[in-house]
């Protein structure tokens, strides 16, 4: 004979949260509020506020950006595409060598394909690519969810500063390239 | 005063009452318990934006169900497959036939009223089969199946927990045991409480009955979606799959009422005299309080618990309800013969 005080408690459980949404005032206010009471976010009418590291679009720091290749190689569905040139830049030091760095031409990401798994922020080792909260980028042509670089980089104002890690932690703070 | 009607007047307008009750009783129960209460049950809103918080979506609903195409597998049987949810169907309304909602609001008062009820209640399990064989899908037989054994192992307990209160009110009549709970008698001081304070063992055996018969969780394996994806209705489009879906609430009303009637006290009060002619007005609002006083309580449950295993199911109704139903008819026999 299973419990029968666990399934009272069952009971008890969704009984008490069904209160708690009609009557979010407690029971001494008896005016049903369910839209305060409820954890529902009512979307069109109010916005969602997500977590400052939610993954909602990934932006670019175009001087960050070396044309590597190594995200559009690490991604799953082959939905981010780059092409570059070199270019001569300054030496580093007074009398030192010219340099060659790459420049990128096109920096693509196709929202339509990306699956925001995020290996391209992860794999980036130069600090380019970052996660921002903006979720609102719905477009009637899936055409032109094909976000360019200075899309991209629009997102990037959006990116939020990292949180310090909780006290006694090792690891240093990332900083958010502006 | 008595209005004298001919057959065919009384009929029409018992049965055009009848074909606007069930859909507004399954509309009533979705809307309220489905919808709103499931979702406060998880913390949820549920339909907001179809009306005044989406009191219309059941409408928005049936139109869309109606658009759709009616599809059925090239190898079902055809006839059977078409036939099986008109039978479901069917088993809900004759169930009305019988429950009253008033001294004088009651389609046909038979003198086996829960007989009758019991028996036609039994005719969806066969409807149930046609639709899980006809679809020619070993999910839906399987379902199919599984509602079948299940509403066998369930009536057992039903009927015999209704035996205990035929016992108490000497009446196989729905009305006659309304009439019996406003009249009886104990220790010859007259009661006139409802038979939920005498035969409340058979009340609670009869309540988790009717839970499974009405397939709702924790007793919904025929149509557990996780494992048989739907069950018996896996093949059903559009229209069809409405009837299904308005026999089942349809259903869950016309058990709420029988149990109602018979545990509850029906469209009476207690201390009221059942022969008063205005409970033909009152009445119906009674019955429907009561009624949904025991429509929330199954759908509390059903949003409480985790669906039982098959063995479990058959071994709680075998092994349980059937011995515990079987004392209380016992008990029941001895009070009546003792006082």
């Amino acid at each position: 004979m299973p419990s029968v005080s666990g399934y009272v408690k069952g009971l008890g459980v969704t009984a008490r949260t069904a209160m708690r949404t009609m009557f979010p005032d407690g029971i001494k206010k008896p005016i049903p509020q369910p839209s305060k009471g409820a954890v529902t976010v009512q979307y069109p009418h109010e916005k969602e506020a997500p977590p400052d590291r939610a993954r909602g679009v990934i932006s670019l720091v175009e001087d960050n950006c070396t044309a590597c290749m190594l995200c559009s190689r690490s991604c799953p569905d082959w939905c981010i595409y780059i092409e570059g040139h070199k270019v001569k830049a300054p030496p580093r030091r007074a009398g030192g060598k010219a340099r060659t760095v790459n420049a990128i031409d096109r920096f693509d990401i196709d929202y339509a394909l990306c699956m925001y798994c995020g290996i391209c922020v992860e794999v980036c080792p130069f600090d380019a690519l970052f996660w921002s909260p903006e979720y609102e980028y719905s477009e009637p042509r899936i055409a032109d969810l094909l976000h360019d670089k200075t899309r991209l980089a629009e997102w990037h104002e959006t990116v939020p500063d990292f949180e310090p890690y909780e006290s006694g932690s090792e690891q240093k703070v990332r900083k958010v390239p502006r | 005063m008595t209005l004298a009607l001919a057959y065919w007047m009384e009929t029409s307008i018992k049965l055009a009452v009848t074909l606007v009750v069930i859909p507004t009783t399954s509309l009533i129960l979705v809307y309220l318990f489905l919808f709103k209460m499931m979702a406060f049950m998880q913390s949820r809103l549920g339909p907001m934006e179809t009306g005044p918080h989406g009191t219309l979506q059941l409408i928005a609903e049936a139109i869309k169900f109606l658009q759709k195409e009616d599809i059925h597998p090239d190898n079902a049987d055809k006839h059977v497959f078409a036939l099986a949810p008109i039978v479901v169907l069917m088993s809900t309304f004759l169930l009305y036939v019988v429950l009253p909602a008033g001294p004088d609001l009651i389609v046909e008062d038979l003198d086996t009223g829960v007989f009758y009820a019991m028996a036609v209640s039994s005719l969806s399990a066969l409807g149930v089969l046609m639709a899980g064989w006809a679809s020619a899908n070993k999910y839906a037989l399987l379902g199919g199946l599984r509602a079948a054994g299940q509403l066998i192992a369930y009536e057992l307990p039903l009927v015999l927990a209704v035996v205990g209160v035929a016992i108490q009110a000497e009446t196989l009549s729905l009305q006659g045991i309304v009439h019996a709970q406003a009249n009886w008698e104990i220790f010859g001081i007259a009661s006139g409480m409802p038979f939920i304070f005498t035969q409340f063992l058979a009340f609670l055996i009869f309540m988790i009955s009717a839970q499974a018969e009405l397939t709702q969780t924790p007793f919904d394996m025929p149509v557990a979606e996780t494992e048989l994806v739907g069950g018996f209705h896996i093949e059903y489009t559009g229209f069809r799959f409405l009837l299904f879906f308005m026999a089942e609430f349809g259903t869950a009303f016309a058990f709420a009422s029988i149990g109602a009637v018979i545990f509850l006290g029906g469209w009476s009060l207690p201390f009221v005299d059942p022969t008063a002619n205005w409970l033909n007005i009152v009445g119906p609002g009674v019955m429907l309080a009561k009624i949904l006083f025991l429509t929330f309580l199954i759908f509390w449950v059903r949003f409480t618990y985790p669906r039982l295993r098959e063995d479990q199911l058959q071994k709680f109704a075998w092994k349980v309800l059937i011995p515990l139903s079987l004392v209380n008819i016992v008990v029941t026999g001895v009070f009546k013969v003792a006082f």
